[in-house]
């Protein structure tokens, strides 16, 4: 066809401005592309939790990542004379059972707790999310076998994998061997839950109807199924960065953390615990650290969640 | 067995309700009501071991074994043995002992106690076979060998109470060691089953085990009195039990609830806070512990004349007083030498002992003379096990030298403890490590033979020193512990100048009771006297 | 759904293997030699350290200390601790008391954390809602010993309205107060799982359907947003009944339960891989089971699932 003719000359009855319905029937090319992750973000950016926690995350982003701008005082310069010591001009939030700055080493610990977070969160979401994804959707022995692995690995107690990856790595206790630690043993939880939820979710109407016009299933997967099975995996998601910052002061607390020359909020909390009658203000400000920042990620999940489920947005 | 069961759980709630009554009626407990049918609650671990005394190496087990076995002596409050089983201990030569017990004592099950039970029963610790975590104690005794079954040719029985020992060489001490654990007498039934005998033991002592299963595993062991006890430690209570708690901050709660009547540790996290949790009724006493850390003589900048500056230097780097002081609480006391101040022979004021002091600019001159010889390169770490409470004062120590000589120093944890000793038995570790010890008898040489003598079991340092060996030796040689003692002063002189190990503080036993007990004392091994203690 | 049970279960000797192996691999890694321990910073003598270690065969190479093992598992032997104790033994006297201390901890979170999360979802963005998430938050935020210190110092000792540890024989009354502290660590997970679940399925077409039937409030929450937000919350609590049994570790330590994990954690520093294997076969086959029980009450809450033969 070397040329469209003009729609009205094909027309055999009225022409096109003179039948107001027409509008009901046409497919809206010219409007805005529909996108799940498009449509997510328009929404995301109309909210104010999304700036509040945003910002907060910013902040703790740049603390981490440049400690020295908030603070001048060592952190690990720590004296027996300034012992559980108060406020006071040179140690604003005062010092700890060490004797050093409980607001350096909060500061300083930024850094080390982040990276356990996200790593560790990471590896969590991405193993559990692939886990569980093909789990659920393909089921049969693919189900079984995944399934199963996981029963395997999650029934190790983590202390167990915890003692036998620090004693392996005891000369390199790092960020790494840490988040391998908590992490390793902690997926097929998220796993089970997404796979769960991919089990109610795959016979949904969309799912059959999608399957009938011959989409392929792995499409099907990514497209339909996983975004509308995806909410409560952001939830563990988001409490679970929390988790891991808190795991690590455990680990600490039971001799399997990072050791004392690595400041972390982890650290610093499960050191401050035997001073929880003396001087709890060392144990207190690392805990409310570690709250805001668990909070901002939170409310930042809480934003991610509601704007990638359409039917939640639709009320809106 | 579910009646047993049920008379010992009503018997707790009895004692509980008790305590509650004792409570709401007022502060001062009725002093009519003290009984000598009470029992004792105290504080325990599970045992690490079967119950069999050449077998127990640990304050769990040994807690047991020493309440339900008497030996040849036992040990006063103040390390100063007395004769329990035994009539007489007699030598002329520090190396041939004649060795009487007293007649007509028998076990619980009503075997007769004879000098047969004892030369059996080391018969049985020592022989290499029987793989007894206490044979090194019987090395002494003639026919001892380590690495094939030989009997013990030094014990002879002479008649049913009377039996010699000969030794390998001549030791003033060996009379001061019978009352540990490894020498108590066996009944000839243990022989038998030996494995059934571990876990319920058939005993001599003041107390005995309330029924085959009063072990339970995990929870508790109850001790009754043995009514056939007739030696110098009568119990003046109706017996023990003994609470295993996995922490000793479970056993502290208990204690502040009432339902715990003794507790003989407190942990580091109450420090702070005991004396007035418990007002008037704590304990904080020196004991025989001494702690330290080792460098071991081969570690790189630690050997030769620079080595000896650094370990001045290091030592002199660390405020013992502070440390004890303010990590401690005061329930340390810092070192002035090698062993402890509850031991008979011990000295404040050996020559060279202000090498142990607190003295930052000699500390710095010592270092950079060191530096002169060969510059300081890397950190100096303590290596600890993570599973031992050690962090906080390792922590303290490291941060002193660091402040002091201005160099990176910091603590290095191993995550168990299996896995510390390993690296210090295998000789691969590489920095220096915590060192502790506990005197299994109190007497001098014990602090200072198995640990510094050259190629000792328990030299981690692989320390030696030609000087120190001969004054041990010349010291062992004396027939009275008096002038013995002073030749062992002058062989610390030799560790002083060495310094093979930085001997840090003595640790101080830390108790507490509750309002219900009274006459609570603590013996020179740490261990609570539960014998003397009374209740009501 | 026999057949579907059946092949489950037949599921468990493959499991079983694998993770025996994978444990005792584990132990066996673990660096330091178990023995050295024994004799505490004494030091034994190395022909006594050869000849315990003969006897516990830690000299043998890894297969075969598995494979002995495995023969003793199958002539009913399952090894001893090194304090002579057979780990049978060991095993019932510690799942008992541990079970009912996880039953409790379950039960608490999830009455509190499901009746919470309900409500926040109901009432999304409101005071209670922002209340909930503040206190789920700050559990969270604090370690478990810490919560476990105070909660023991303030209610077993302060106030005395809980024994401080647990008793012999560890009755109910006792465990309820640890429970208490096990069950603040997935607390808040269980309220964020419920309410992003409620609020998700607020919009579904068939609670439309329902309320636009004059179905009660009551009824539709119930029947239809409850039943079926359950789905993630239940696959939760039932993977966190598996933590708790052997993560207790630290609770366990504080309030000195004589359960699973203070005894597994000793065993683990002590290196006895008997105890620990044993312990933790236990597991998995708890485990396995738990998630058949779990996958069986998917199709009970959703009738969409179904499972093929």
């Amino acid at each position: 066809m070397p040329s469209n003719p003009p729609l009205s000359a094909t027309h055999f009855v009225a022409p096109i401005d003179e039948t107001p319905l027409l509008g009901v029937d046409t497919v809206s090319i010219a409007a805005r592309k529909s996108n799940l992750y498009l449509d997510a973000w328009r929404d995301v950016r109309g909210r104010p939790l999304f700036y509040i926690s945003g910002a907060i995350i910013l902040l703790i982003l740049v603390v981490a990542l440049m400690p020295k701008l908030f603070t001048r005082i060592d952190p690990t310069y720590c004296n027996l004379d300034l012992s559980n010591g108060g406020p006071s001009a040179a140690h604003l939030l005062g010092s700890t059972f060490q004797g050093c700055d409980v607001y350096a080493r909060i500061i300083f610990g930024a850094g080390t707790s982040l990276a356990v977070g996200f790593i560790v969160t990471a590896l969590v979401t991405l193993v559990g999310v692939v886990v569980g994804a093909i789990a659920g959707f393909y089921g049969r022995w693919a189900d079984a076998v995944l399934s199963r692995v996981g029963d395997i690995f999650f029934s190790i107690p983590y202390i167990l994998a915890a003692v036998v990856i620090m004693s392996l790595f005891s000369s390199a206790r790092n960020v790494w061997t840490i988040s391998l630690a908590i992490g390793a043993f902690a997926w097929p939880s998220t796993a089970r839950i997404l796979r769960g939820q991919i089990l109610s979710v795959k016979n949904a109407d969309y799912v059959t109807s999608a399957t009938a016009l011959g989409v392929s299933p792995s499409k099907i997967l990514l497209k339909h199924v996983l975004p509308n099975s995806i909410a409560p995996v952001i939830v563990i998601t988001t409490i679970g960065l929390a988790a891991a910052i808190v795991a690590e002061s455990t680990l600490s607390f039971l001799g399997v953390g990072l050791g004392s020359g690595t400041i972390s909020w982890g650290n610093e909390i499960s050191n401050a615990q035997g001073q929880l009658r003396t001087n709890p203000s060392s144990l207190i400000y690392p805990s409310i650290a570690l709250s805001v920042t668990v909070l901002a990620f939170i409310m930042m999940g809480e934003v991610v969640r509601d704007a990638l489920d359409p039917k939640a947005r639709a009320r809106r | 067995m579910k009646i047993k069961r049920w008379v010992a759980i009503s018997a707790v709630v009895a004692a509980g309700a008790m305590v509650l009554a004792g409570c709401s009626a007022g502060a001062s407990p009725t002093p009519t009501s003290t009984s000598s049918t009470a029992v004792i609650t105290v504080n325990g671990s599970e045992p690490q071991n079967p119950l069999i005394p050449t077998n127990t190496n640990e304050t769990g087990g040994g807690k047991i074994t020493d309440n339900i076995f008497a030996g040849l002596v036992y040990y006063k409050a103040d390390g100063s043995p007395v004769n329990d089983v035994a009539e007489s201990i007699k030598t002329t030569d520090a190396q041939n002992y004649t060795i009487k017990i007293k007649p007509g004592l028998k076990f619980t099950n009503g075997e007769a106690v004879t000098a047969k039970s004892f030369v059996d029963a080391w018969q049985y610790g020592a022989l290499f076979s029987n793989k007894q975590l206490n044979s090194y104690f019987f090395e002494s005794i003639q026919g001892f060998s380590y690495d094939k079954d030989s009997p013990l040719t030094g014990l002879k029985v002479v008649d049913s109470t009377t039996f010699t020992v000969a030794l390998v060489d001549k030791e003033a001490d060996f009379p001061l060691r019978l009352g540990y654990t490894a020498f108590m007498p066996l009944p000839a039934v243990a022989f038998k089953d030996m494995t059934a005998f571990g876990a319920s033991p058939i005993g001599n002592g003041p107390y005995k085990i309330k029924s085959p299963t009063a072990w339970q595993h995990n929870v508790k062991i109850d001790l009754v009195v043995n009514p056939a006890y007739t030696g110098p430690r009568k119990p003046k209570n109706g017996g023990l039990s003994i609470i295993f708690y996995a922490t000793e901050d479970a056993a502290y709660a208990e204690l502040q609830s009432g339902s715990l009547d003794v507790l003989d540790s407190v942990p580091n996290t109450d420090l702070a806070n005991y004396t007035t949790d418990f007002p008037g009724r704590t304990v904080n006493q020196p004991a025989a512990i001494f702690q330290s850390f080792t460098i071991p003589s081969n570690l790189a900048h630690f050997t030769g004349a620079e080595g000896k500056l650094r370990r001045q230097a290091i030592s002199m780097a660390v405020n013992r007083d502070q440390i004890t002081k303010v990590i401690f609480q005061g329930t340390r006391t810092p070192a002035t030498d090698f062993t402890s101040p509850v031991i008979a022979g011990y000295s404040k004021n050996l020559p060279g002992s202000g090498v142990l002091k607190y003295n930052p600019t000699e500390a710095k001159k010592a270092w950079a003379a060191a530096d002169a010889i060969s510059p300081w390169t890397g950190s100096f770490q303590i290596a600890y096990n993570a599973d031992g409470g050690h962090q906080a004062w390792v922590d303290a120590v490291t941060n002193s030298i660091k402040n002091t000589l201005g160099i990176d120093s910091s603590g290095a944890p191993y995550p168990t403890f299996a896995q510390f000793r390993t690296v210090i038995t295998n000789r691969t570790i590489k920095t220096a490590f915590r060192t502790g010890w506990q005197a299994d008898y109190p007497a001098l040489f014990n602090f200072l033979g198995p640990l510094y003598a050259t190629k000792a079991g328990s030299n981690d340092g692989d320390y030696s020193s030609a000087a120190f060996d001969a004054l041990l030796k010349q010291g062992q040689a004396q027939t009275d512990v008096a002038s013995a003692n002073k030749l062992f002063q002058k062989a610390q002189g030799v560790l002083l100048a060495d310094l093979p190990v930085v001997p840090l503080w003595y640790s101080n036993v830390t108790g507490a009771y509750g309002k219900t007990v009274s006459n609570v004392k603590f013996g020179w091994n740490s261990v609570p006297i539960y014998t003397d203690i009374s209740k009501g | 759904m026999v057949w579907y049970i059946l092949r489950r279960l037949l599921q468990l000797i493959p499991v079983f293997f694998g993770a025996t192996l994978l444990i005792y691999f584990m132990v066996f890694a673990l660096p330091g030699d178990p023995i050295a321990a024994l004799a505490g910073d004494r030091g034994l003598n190395p022909a006594v350290i050869a000849q315990l270690r003969a006897h516990y065969h830690l000299d043998q190479p890894f297969i075969i200390q598995y494979l002995i093992y495995l023969r003793g598992i199958f002539t009913g032997d399952l090894g001893t601790s090194f304090s002579g104790q057979p780990v049978s033994q060991i095993l019932a006297a510690t799942f008992p008391v541990t079970l009912r201390l996880t039953i409790l901890a379950v039960i608490i979170e999830s009455a509190a954390g499901i009746l919470i999360g309900l409500v926040s979802g109901l009432r999304k963005g409101k005071l209670f809602d922002a209340s909930a998430l503040v206190v789920s938050l700050i559990m969270i935020s604090i370690p478990i010993f810490v919560i476990a210190f105070v909660s023991q110092f303030i209610f077993g000792i302060k106030l005395a309205w809980a024994p401080p540890t647990v008793s012999e024989g560890a009755p109910w009354g006792d465990l309820i107060l640890p429970a208490f502290v096990l069950a603040t660590v997935s607390f808040a997970y269980i309220v964020r799982l419920t309410r992003a679940s409620v609020i998700e399925n607020l919009s579904e077409d068939f609670v439309r359907t329902a309320t636009a039937k004059g179905l009660s409030r009551r009824r539709v929450i119930r029947v239809h947003i409850l039943r079926n937000s359950m789905i993630p919350v239940v696959t939760y609590i039932g993977t966190d009944f598996g933590t708790l049994i052997v993560g207790a570790t630290v609770t366990e330590g504080i309030f000195n339960v004589p359960g699973v994990g203070r005894t597994l954690y000793q065993a683990i520093i002590r290196g006895e891989a008997p105890t620990v294997v044993s312990f933790v076969t236990v597991m998995v086959i708890i485990y396995v089971v738990f998630n058949l029980l779990i996958d069986l009450l998917y199709g009970l809450l959703d009738p969409r699932i179904r499972y093929a033969k």
